[in-house]
């Protein structure tokens, strides 16, 4: 078979779409058939539900969908992190029985990766994997972790090994959620909401069969997880806004249950767009050293988007990438903090309030508790610098005192 | 118009990265530190045989003044290449003043017929112009301006002081920002053209802090001057030199930040106390992290700005002071910080993180600080 082009592949989707696309089939049906199709997942071999097109075409495939306003597969962790995870990992008898049921949305599946004792220094995890014969048990806590409550698969990195160095003594395996050994509990944060869960694992239970590549060897199987955490799969197909029908339906319940825990993320990120309204609501924008900070502030702001678009562009034209496309993580949250003081600036005394008493509806406040948390979550600021000096500026990494020694001789928290 | 297209406004054109380089190279040869600071003691900032070469065989003066007056008739983009490499290099030249400067204020002030006897001397570095726009304690706008011009005799006379004039003492032409007697804010505002042997007119060389950057007090006693362009133009004409002088300022200042960075990281990775290179201490290797972000979203203002300016887009006013205000800030920090990494040996005549830093102070202030360029930008923007 020729090498497949841009029109090709716009002509052969687009007519298998136009073919087979119907509002009114349930989402699952639909999705049964994007899996036999392949078209779910156009960039993964054609051997396991994909019809190995080379990413670069992914978009035509998504466009398609778009234009004849057709769903795609589930957004979030599962395709986006476990399947890519197991297609690059996962034995063929793991590929068979987990990949399909992702696709058609029949399995779910959370990230078990963060601990109390163990955020920033992943690789410290202490979850312990003990030997049943071939099979395992598992004792430990997960924190932060979205979707939890429902998942049917958990992505869980437990330590096998305490005698090497803590990189080499992790096992990443496929936790069955719905069991007696694990119990999810909301967590709440600081801004009143609970979307992410603490997971608590008692002698829970793990098979053979659901070690996701080596034993011992999970830490590389953990950095593909992570490497694709920003690049979710299924994003590819963006949202369905328009049309009629069951799919439409069960489409949009999902895609709201989905995006229920990050309501409050605009309001993480400073909410940039109310700042100048807000001003000239409340005539702050007389005042000269609002006008100074909110100067400022948008400055930072636009200077920011125009830095990731350089990268995006060094992308495009296939250049080296240069140090702005590390800085995008580290530059919001400056952003973010600088509009939380600007809207503090803006509202005054009113910032006290929350709820319908507090500016904005509330909104003001709920910035103001959610900011804190955008310098912490998915990496924090002061791990940004160490991987920004290190790697695009070249500096050398601090000393390590847990290098090269067996995991079982590392401190941990004193308090443990 | 060559480089500088449409499309790419993020990033450089392959040309453009090639003039970059040969800009560079031609600097490092012959403007190294060692000459900066022989030059930088010298009454007049600059050396003659440099400035012709770099007009000569760099055709630099005329890179964006057009064909038909003389110049090489490439984009502001250029220019502003070209600015930050002197920046990074701290050329003692006045290239600034003549080129980013005068040579603007007449592209968009003057008369064709004006053009066409003052551009092609200035393109080809024959002719050192400067513009006088500053006066003490005023802002760097038509609001400032004090000096007069009256009408006389067919053409005008100037009186007042101007300061801060870059290159003052050596430019064979200014261009004076004067206003009508009895005229205020925008109003009565023109530009006019003098020569430095103009009767009446006194310059005094000014002691600054940033030597590597002369500027001069100028005095008119009734000196005789032509007005650029039609009458009622100037305000117009100076709102748009002023936004172009400050995204080429923006531009030089982001080339020299970007130096004081690679500086302080060199130095980070070699400098050894406690039996480690000090970059490997996060307080330094996280203000590196710091300075990079600063001067890559400095950076990237600067370049779209110039970008924007080289196609005459309409969000130029606001671009302007932005780019300005970002550049101003990130390079004083930057050349702080390079001083602070560099501890004692930092804060020595002899180690050249001060020439960076004075540079920056300079420039922090010059056509307005950043406070004044942020309100600039909160008016445009109608916040």
């Amino acid at each position: 078979m020729s090498s497949p082009t841009e029109q090709s592949v716009r002509s052969e989707v687009r007519s298998w779409l136009e073919a087979h696309w119907d509002p009114n089939l349930s989402l699952r049906a639909w999705r049964e058939l994007l899996a036999d199709s392949g078209w779910g997942c156009p960039t993964w071999p054609t051997e396991w539900f994909g019809r190995g097109l080379p990413v670069a075409l992914e978009p035509v495939v998504g466009h398609e969908f778009r234009r004849i306003g057709a769903v795609g597969i589930p957004a979030g962790g599962g395709p986006g992190l476990a399947a890519v995870t197991i297609l690059e990992h996962g034995s063929d008898q793991l590929k068979k029985r987990l990949l399909r049921p992702i696709i058609t949305g029949e399995h779910t599946w959370c990230q078990l990766f963060s601990e109390p004792g163990s955020g920033s220094d992943l690789a410290g995890l202490t979850t312990r994997a003990d030997p049943d014969g071939d099979d395992w048990i598992i004792n430990g806590q997960k924190v932060w972790n979205t979707s939890a409550h429902h998942a049917t698969y958990g992505m869980l990195l437990a330590r096998t090994n305490w005698d090497v160095p803590k990189h080499q003594g992790i096992t990443y395996m496929a936790i069955e959620m719905d069991q007696p050994g694990i119990v999810v509990r909301p967590l709440r944060q600081m801004n009143g909401y609970a979307s992410f869960n603490e997971v608590f694992m008692t002698d829970a239970f793990v098979s053979a069969a659901d070690v996701i590549g080596e034993v011992g060897k999970g830490w590389a199987a953990a950095l593909t997880t992570l490497a694709h955490e920003r690049r979710l799969a299924g994003s590819m197909f963006g949202r369905v806004e328009r049309g009629e029908g069951r799919a439409l339906d069960e489409y949009r319940a999902e895609q709201a249950d989905l995006m229920e825990p990050y309501k409050w993320y605009p309001q993480r990120a400073g909410r940039v767009d109310l700042v100048v309204p807000r001003a000239q609501q409340t005539g702050r924008n007389a005042d000269p050293i609002v006008r100074q900070e909110i100067a400022k502030l948008l400055s930072m702001a636009r200077a920011s988007e125009w830095t990731a678009q350089r990268a995006r562009e060094a992308r495009v034209l296939g250049r080296a990438p240069g140090p702005e496309g590390s800085l995008g993580k580290l530059s919001s949250s400056h952003i973010a903090r600088a509009a939380a003081e600007v809207h503090t600036l803006i509202s005054g005394a009113d910032s006290m309030l929350a709820g319908s008493d507090g500016a904005q509806d509330g909104i003001i406040a709920e910035i103001l508790v959610s900011v804190p948390g955008g310098s912490i979550a998915g990496g924090t600021d002061e791990i940004q610098r160490n991987i920004i000096s290190e790697r695009a500026l070249g500096l050398p990494k601090g000393p390590a005192v847990d290098v090269g020694k067996p995991f079982r001789d590392v401190p941990r928290n004193l308090a443990d | 118009m060559p480089a500088g297209g449409t499309e790419l406004r993020f990033s450089y054109s392959d040309e453009q990265e090639e003039f970059r380089r040969v800009v560079r190279r031609f600097l490092e040869d012959r403007s190294p530190k060692t000459e900066v600071r022989r030059l930088m003691e010298t009454a007049d900032g600059f050396d003659p045989a440099v400035w012709k070469q770099l007009c000569g065989e760099l055709g630099l003066t005329g890179v964006h003044i057009p064909e038909e007056f003389g110049g090489q008739g490439y984009s502001f983009e250029e220019l502003c290449i070209a600015l930050q490499e002197m920046g990074r290099s701290l050329l003692c030249a006045p290239y600034f003043s003549s080129i980013a400067l005068a040579s603007n204020a007449i592209l968009h002030a003057a008369t064709d017929t004006q053009k066409r006897e003052l551009l092609p001397a200035i393109a080809s570095g024959e002719s050192i112009a400067t513009l006088a726009l500053g006066e003490t304690g005023a802002s760097w706008d038509a609001s400032g301006v004090e000096v007069t011009a009256t009408p006389a005799d067919g053409g005008f006379e100037l009186d007042g002081v101007k300061t801060y004039v870059l290159d003052g003492c050596i430019a064979d032409l200014f261009v004076v920002v004067a206003r009508t007697p009895e005229t205020r804010g925008e109003i009565g505002i023109g530009l006019f053209v003098v020569r430095s042997d103009a009767g009446g007119l006194t310059r005094r060389l000014l002691a600054t802090v940033d030597q590597t950057r002369k500027q001069a007090e100028l005095t008119f006693g009734g000196v005789r001057a032509e007005r650029l362009g039609e009458p009622g133009t100037g305000a117009s004409a100076l709102a748009r030199t002023l936004d172009l002088a400050a995204i080429a300022l923006a531009n030089e200042m982001v080339g020299g930040a970007q130096r004081v960075l690679e500086m302080s990281v060199d130095y980070a990775k070699t400098r050894v106390q406690f039996g480690r290179p000090i970059g490997s201490f996060q307080a330094i290797k996280h203000k590196c992290a710091d300075m990079l972000l600063d001067v890559e979203l400095a950076k990237s203002a600067a370049a779209y700005s110039a970008a924007a300016a080289s196609e005459d887009d309409e969000e130029l006013p606001t671009l302007a002071p932005m780019a300005k205000a970002l550049a101003s800030d990130a390079y004083r920090r930057a050349a702080a910080d390079c001083i602070q990494i560099h501890g004692g040996i930092g804060f020595t005549w002899e180690h050249d993180a001060h020439l960076y830093f004075k540079r920056a102070k300079g420039s922090e202030v010059l056509l307005g600080d950043p406070t004044y360029h942020r309100e600039v930008l909160a008016q445009r923007m109608k916040i």
